[in-house]
């Protein structure tokens, strides 16, 4: 097994935590002095940066969040002066005003150094030829990958998204070993190439780094199976430093941090308090290295567990998160407890004898919460014996009930009675008057 | 011989009833016998139809849910203990009845019993055996 950065990537946890520590350190007295946003939250806090001296007193400093970003658009909150910024990039927010991110010619060499790990971790080297199909230009995501295969010295083709048929061609022509781009992105080619009489299972493809979306191990059984490579699941997001940020390996068993740089921290989104490892909750990063826009405890939004146990198939020592299981945005709170959609879709498709078409409804009655799940039966195989369709009704509740760990009431309904949606389905139906 | 029985699982909401004896009666589908099965949030609506396969074909074409099971329907003596007689017959035997429900015909003496049972083979060379009259598909498309 390869490593681009033995060192640091095998480190043991005392030399992790003393490499962290001091760059925190540093940060904190960074960030007080050039930006005035955390200067200030520090005074509110009471938080003295020149006495800042243990991990264990991160969960002291203020959270960052999304609209922190926005709010000081485009370049109020950058630590740096504009001369010393080499990159601008900028990502779309669902409510409209961008996101912009600064990196200094150092932020680049950070970025280039965690996307190379990233691109080894994946089982990358030099001679292959990656067909980089990320979007270039104000994304993160085409240009991270770029910088990382030149720190890596393989060949790059920085052929963007779209343009499916070039993609195929250049797959063949090129012989591609590497694929870059969103998962979608790769089942969607492999639909046009098999309609375009293409085999992408008879490709030189033998590795796809896939991410800047939340997607499903069915998803990632779909991609192995249409091209014959192995998908594996990159993390990133541009506010901390674009894609690089974690990375799967071979072991497919959690996505390893690169946290000499980037520092996680799993909190409960409600309360902010932060969680003992292995629980799921809220992915919260600082960056210990930035320079341009570093950010103390960035609340990312994802849904993710954390385990720092060495990794058993490659032998990297960093943390490690688990693939997303959902977003903040989607999360419902019932009786106290975090809820997500797709845990619940998680159950359903683990039972036959329902659809993976649901519709789950809020409501308060008296004060308490209630939660029901209506799913449709499936067509094929619906029983006319009552009593086999109260057992299902059962069995889909006790399933449901002892993942969520709270109860909740289970309407089957009649196969494709649930509106189907042409874009993102509308899963919840909220109709608690709060 | 058995015959073939619809299931219709239906949504209990006001209307949907309808919606389905609607689509039948547009087709020209007569029902023959039916009952239906109630549950707080849906319920199972059997019918034996005079033309089952035509049945199956307009109603998914309206996105309803059904699904065919097959059934035994046995004539019995419409008088007193008509019906009893059939049923010690099946458990003497050992055999579960799922379900039943019974209509009378329109002509004659007889009085018409169907049953789901687990072992629908067995339950037809029994009532076959005492002799006891099976209705087939071509009766229930005439009569």
């Amino acid at each position: 097994m390869d490593y681009f950065n033995r060192e640091m990537e095998t480190a043991s946890q005392s030399m992790l935590r003393e490499v962290q520590l001091e760059r925190l350190k540093k940060l904190v007295k960074y960030v007080s002095r050039k930006m005035p946003f955390y200067e200030k939250a520090f005074s509110e806090k009471k938080v003295d940066p020149e006495k800042f001296s243990s991990l264990d007193d991160l969960k002291y400093l203020p959270f960052t969040l999304k609209s922190t970003l926005r709010d000081n658009y485009p370049f109020a909150l950058f630590a740096v002066p504009l001369e010393e910024v080499s990159e601008l990039h900028a990502s779309s927010g669902t409510t409209g005003k961008l996101t912009v991110v600064g990196y200094t010619k150092n932020d680049i060499k950070v970025w280039s150094e965690v996307m190379a790990r990233a691109l080894v971790c994946a089982g990358v080297t030099k001679g292959d030829i990656i067909q980089n199909a990320y979007g270039y230009g104000l994304f993160t995501g085409g240009l991270g990958v770029h910088y990382g295969a030149l720190e890596l010295g393989a060949a790059v083709i920085p052929i963007s998204s779209g343009g499916t048929k070039r993609q195929l061609m250049l797959i063949e022509d090129f012989k591609s070993t590497v694929l870059t781009c969103t998962p979608s992105y790769a089942l969607f080619m492999a639909e046009e190439a098999r309609e375009s009489g293409f085999n992408p299972s008879g490709t030189s493809l033998k590795v796809g780094i896939f991410g800047a979306e939340p997607w499903t191990e069915g998803m990632r059984e779909q991609i192995e199976k249409e091209w014959n490579m192995k998908a594996l699941d990159i993390y990133g997001l541009s506010e901390i430093i674009g894609p690089g940020v974690a990375m799967e390996c071979e072991g497919k068993e959690g996505l390893h941090v690169f946290a000499d740089h980037f520092l996680p921290e799993i909190i409960d989104p409600v309360t902010g308090e932060v969680l003992e490892e292995g629980k799921e909750g809220e992915l919260v990063i600082t960056t210990l290295t930035k320079e341009a826009l570093p950010l103390l405890r960035y609340r990312t939004g994802d849904i993710v567990s954390l385990t720092s146990q060495p990794c058993r198939h490659c032998g990297r020592t960093m943390p490690r998160i688990s693939k997303i299981k959902g977003r903040i945005d989607d999360m419902l709170i019932i009786r106290g407890v975090n809820i997500f959609p797709s845990q619940i879709e998680t159950v359903l498709m683990s039972i036959p004898e329902v659809a993976p078409h649901y519709q789950i409804i809020v409501t308060r009655e008296k004060h308490l919460d209630k939660l029901e799940v209506q799913v449709e039966v499936a067509e094929g195989i619906l029983s006319d014996e009552i009593k086999k369709l109260e057992d299902l009704e059962e069995k889909v509740i006790r399933e449901i009930e002892s993942t969520l760990g709270i109860s909740v009431k289970v309407k089957l309904v009649e196969p494709k009675s649930i509106e189907r949606s042409m874009g993102k389905a509308k899963r919840v139906v909220d109709q608690r008057q709060i | 011989m058995a015959i073939m029985q619809l299931s219709v699982f239906l949504e209990n909401r006001l209307g949907r009833l309808n919606e389905v004896l609607t689509v039948l009666s547009n087709n020209n589908i007569n029902i023959r016998a039916l009952s239906l099965a109630e549950k707080s949030s849906y319920g199972m609506l059997r019918l034996i139809v005079s033309d089952t396969a035509g049945a199956v074909e307009v109603l998914k074409k309206e996105n309803i849910a059904v699904n065919t099971a097959s059934v035994i329907a046995a004539e019995v003596s419409d008088k007193p203990g008509g019906l009893l007689d059939i049923m010690k017959l099946l458990e003497d035997n050992g055999i579960n009845v799922e379900y039943i429900y019974a209509f009378v015909e329109k002509s004659g003496d007889k009085a018409v019993v169907v049953f789901r049972v687990e072992d629908t083979q067995k339950a037809e060379n029994i009532f076959r055996g005492k002799s006891i009259r099976l209705l087939e598909e071509k009766d229930v498309s005439s009569f």
